[in-house]
């Protein structure tokens, strides 16, 4: 057997870890509202991120019925097209996946799994989520203000960006820079303490290599963000300043409508590469969590250890590593020095290995498994194949002369929901299905999650599968309508009324979602403290849901990695990581559990 | 087993669909083959990859679903696959990126004797300069632009003075021969984007980037914008006809120059 597997029953360091002050709730407010619980935060942090989700799906919705039904309602001119956009672009990347991930699904999870009893700045954690929901009420108020919100796409690029003839340049884009801002400073000390928790609270016999997966990949995208967003923070400001003081970091000489300006000298080139410099890592700070989290679910629901957990852990941090010198990728026609493309075009075009590894270590997790088609399996296998789709017309997009023709059109719109938007989604909601049940001590309910899958998998595929062609075509991106033209065949609309109609089945479908999270609540099955038989930590709390410091009065010991299914000579198919050894070969060494 | 048929019809479908869809790229009217060969080179490298991973996933869900008394092999690791994976993967990669950085390598390198032409965008029409006579484009400053010299020709400027204006009207090239697309936006960022040609960069305003390429078929081809410039953005539309040289010619008398322009105000 192969060095891991010993590894697995490796010594135990002697060193205990400091047991934890933890600041502790007086009353119903501190417990619910203002708490300082990690798995509180968590939830709430899960919670608002839905709800300005729901905001974003209802705009994707009318910018389908714009595209499927061009002309038919009144109420959606070009300007709110674009505001449509704009918003429903920045709120799905950044504040319902980026929150979700790390907000939820990390505050909720890394003390669990790694066996602390809750982060190590409980007060900075709760300050992180409050600065959060500012950040999304100032976002949401740009609604309500007069010339309503930007419609400046979510890429923000000047000069059109607070210019006149773009909707929302009084307010509106003032709002969404401030969000932002708001936003970079709540997740900094959000992020923070997942790193330092991560690698300072680990419980004893959590090496790093025996870590889940899940926590690999939100600890590499948070150190990712920690670097990442700081660029686009800088960048927000220059142009809140260029906006509001009338600056000119962004700003060359121009001529807006007729109208001579009083802007000179900046560089607008300098923005985008800020904006990518942030936006590209991005991606992956979306991406490697949910490679973390299907890493999990695969192993857990094949009943198989992962394969290749080393390379796992190699592939995230070198994609994580990579994602930072391949921003360019996004401004091969932006009109940089063209030997720029050489460059990034194999960067970006390397990422592919270690990404490919990843897919190959999860086919081959399920090849030879036990495989259980539970829901967030069918989640699992939905975004292998989302994912790997989407991956792969990257390959297209990152060959810089081949992004020539294709760049800003409907093929780029279908390439990034497929791998940013549809796969990680499924991911997303794989992992609710997954720890539903430990958060509330129910399952979902499994038929209507079946219904849920398939109606989504299937109706995100068909929307953006046949997309790609409208982008072949020639169809640019962010048009309100493409109107006449000698080139899109009258049958190119009907597509377009497809995509729109299954659109609005699929966002019916997450209704259903909805509707399991509450009705599951008082109806769903009991769980039980382990209902999918997992090996890591959070499934063996002494209570569920787990009380407030996790592990009662013993923090749990580690004495193995993540992933022992189906070890060979041990009957049960799981050996929890606080399990000592496998019940004979305990008996054989007379091992006693501390 | 129903879930496995289903992925099984999912990797099925999307080659079926994609041989016959009715919505491939348009004719191409430029030199850029090179690029549509890329393409395809590329989808056929993917396509591949797409269905032999998807197929694979769709025989593991089949072959190893569970079933009573079932269980797993364990093996945490095989250094000999993973390998193995790796350089297959890398050499296919190496397949797509070598061509492509070739194909770039000419798409950036404009023949010396291409004829620089300028296009400029504001929000939200197109306008086209062409060089008079003397076969050069004289200098532009953004600041003087103004209503009697709305693409702000330096008027100091001797090489600017024969200079063809277009305002508001389509281009016209003459077939075959190249031509090296200055672009110029005098306000926010633009792209003159012909599908035909397949080339496009941005315009930004501040600076003068450039494309070439080599008209290869005559008829009138829709311009378009491909980078969002404000409300109107999906209505900036112009057209540009790709001519005989003698049809060219004859167009070609019939326009002004900056200094007709000039003198008649
Ligand atoms: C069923 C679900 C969804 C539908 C129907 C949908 C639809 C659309 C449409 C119609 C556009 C405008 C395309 C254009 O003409 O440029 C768009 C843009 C966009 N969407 Fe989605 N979307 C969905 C989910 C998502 C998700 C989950 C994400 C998360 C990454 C996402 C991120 C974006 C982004 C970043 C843009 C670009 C905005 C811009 O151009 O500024 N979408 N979406
Ligand atoms: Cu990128
Ligand atoms: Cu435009």
């Amino acid at each position: 057997m192969s060095e891991l597997a010993h590894g697995a029953d490796g010594p135990i360091p002697a060193a205990e870890v400091p047991e934890m002050e933890l600041p502790h709730p007086h009353g119903w407010w501190t417990t619910y509202v203002f708490s300082q619980d990690a798995k509180v935060i968590g939830i709430q942090y899960s919670l608002t991120a839905l709800a300005i989700g729901m905001v974003a799906l209802v705009l994707s919705w009318l910018m389908r019925l714009q595209l499927g039904f061009p002309g038919t309602f009144s109420f959606i001119d070009p300007q709110a097209y674009y505001q449509f956009i704009t918003m429903h672009g920045m709120i799905m990347v950044v504040y319902l996946l980026t929150a979700l991930f790390l907000g939820g699904f990390g505050n909720y999870l890394i003390p669990l799994m790694l066996g602390a009893r809750d982060m190590v700045f409980p007060f900075v954690n709760m300050l992180s989520y409050w600065i959060y929901l500012l950040a999304v009420l100032v976002l949401v108020a740009s609604f309500f203000v007069p010339g309503g919100p930007t419609g400046a796409g979510w890429t923000l690029y000047p000069p059109q960006a607070i210019l006149t003839g773009t909707p929302g340049r009084d307010w509106g884009i003032v709002l969404m820079l401030v969000s932002l801002c708001l936003f970079i400073a709540g997740f900094t000390m959000g992020g923070l303490n997942y790193v330092v928790t991560v690698l300072q609270a680990r419980t004893r016999g959590m090496t790093l290599m025996r870590m889940p997966l899940t926590i690999w990949g939100i600890l590499t995208a948070t150190v990712m963000a920690l670097l990442a967003f700081p660029a686009l923070f800088v960048g927000a400001v220059m142009l809140l300043l260029d906006r509001v003081l009338g600056t000119s970091f962004f700003m060359p000489t121009l001529v807006e409508m007729g109208q001579q300006l009083r802007y000179g000298g900046g560089s607008p080139i300098l923005f985008q590469h800020l904006f990518w410099f942030f936006g590209h890592p991005e991606v992956y700070i979306v991406a490697l969590p949910a490679f973390g989290i299907v890493s999990d679910l695969i192993s857990t629901h094949a009943r198989r250890n992962i394969f290749g957990y080393r390379m796992m852990v190699w592939a995230i941090v070198v994609i994580g590593a990579l994602s930072f010198v391949v921003w360019a990728h996004h401004m091969y026609v932006s009109g940089m020095h063209p030997w720029f493309g050489f460059f990034f075009a194999t960067t970006t075009l390397i990422i592919a290995i270690p990404t490919a590894i990843k897919v190959y270590n999860w086919l081959l997790t399920l090849w030879h498994g036990n495989i259980h088609l539970n829901v967030p399996m069918l989640f699992a296998l939905g975004f292998i194949v989302t994912f790997v789709n989407g991956g792969l017309t990257g390959l297209f997009l990152g060959n810089v002369v081949v992004d020539v023709p294709l760049s800003d059109t409907m093929f780029v719109v279908a390439h990034f929901h497929m791998v940013m938007g549809v796969a990680p989604v499924m991911v997303i909601f794989g992992g609710m299905y997954h720890w539903y049940p430990k958060v509330t001590g129910r399952m979902l309910d499994s038929a209507m999650g079946k219904v849920h899958f398939w109606v989504t998998f299937l109706g995100a595929y068909a929307i953006f599968f046949p997309m790609h062609y409208l982008g072949l075509l020639g169809v640019p991106r962010r048009y309100y309508e493409i109107g006449e033209t000698s080139f899109v065949p009258a049958s190119a609309h009907d597509l377009n009324a497809f995509i729109s109609v299954v659109a609005l089945v699929v966002g019916a479908a997450q209704m259903l979602f909805l509707f399991n999270l509450i009705w599951s609540l008082w109806h769903g099955k009991d769980a039980g403290p382990n209902p999918w038989r997992a090996t890591t930590l959070e499934w063996q709390t002494p209570e569920t849901p787990p009380g407030h410091g996790n592990w009662g009065r013993e923090l749990p010991v580690v004495y193995r990695w993540a992933y022992d299914y189906a070890v060979p000579g041990v009957e049960q198919d799981f050996v929890p990581q606080n399990q000592p050894l496998p019940p004979r070969a305990q008996v054989a060494k007379g091992d006693a559990t501390p | 087993m129903i879930v496995a048929l289903i992925f099984v019809l999912v990797a099925v479908g999307s080659v079926v669909f994609h041989l016959l869809s009715p919505w491939w790229w348009t004719p191409i009217a430029s030199n850029w083959t090179y690029i549509d060969a890329t393409i395809t080179m590329t989808f056929w490298i993917t396509g591949g990859v797409f269905v032999a991973v998807v197929l694979f996933l769709a025989y593991c869900v089949f072959r190893f679903r569970a079933v009573p008394g079932g269980r797993a092999t364990y093996e945490p690791e095989n250094k000999r696959l993973e390998v193995w994976l790796t350089v297959a993967t890398a050499l296919g990669v190496a397949a797509m990126l070598a061509p492509g950085l070739f194909v770039w390598s000419r798409y950036i390198s404009v023949p010396a004797h291409a004829t620089e032409i300028e296009v400029v965008g504001q929000q939200w029409r197109w306008s086209y300069r062409l060089p008079g006579p003397d076969g050069r484009l004289g200098a532009v400053e953004t600041r003087l632009i103004g209503p009697d010299n709305p693409l702000g020709l330096v008027p100091g400027d001797a090489a600017g003075q024969d200079d063809i204006i277009i305002e508001a009207e389509d281009l016209h090239l003459p077939i075959g021969r190249p031509v090296k697309v200055l672009l110029r936006s005098i306000d926010v960022l633009h792209d003159f984007y012909v599908p035909e040609f397949r080339a496009k960069m941005d315009m930004v305003p501040g600076s003068v980037t450039y494309f070439w390429f080599t008209p290869t078929r005559t008829g009138t081809f829709d311009v378009l914008c491909a980078e969002l410039c404000g409300s109107g953005h999906s209505m900036m539309r112009s057209r540009v006809m790709v001519q005989t040289a003698a049809d060219y010619q004859a167009w070609l008398e019939g326009q002004r120059s900056f200094a007709q322009l000039a003198n008649r105000k």
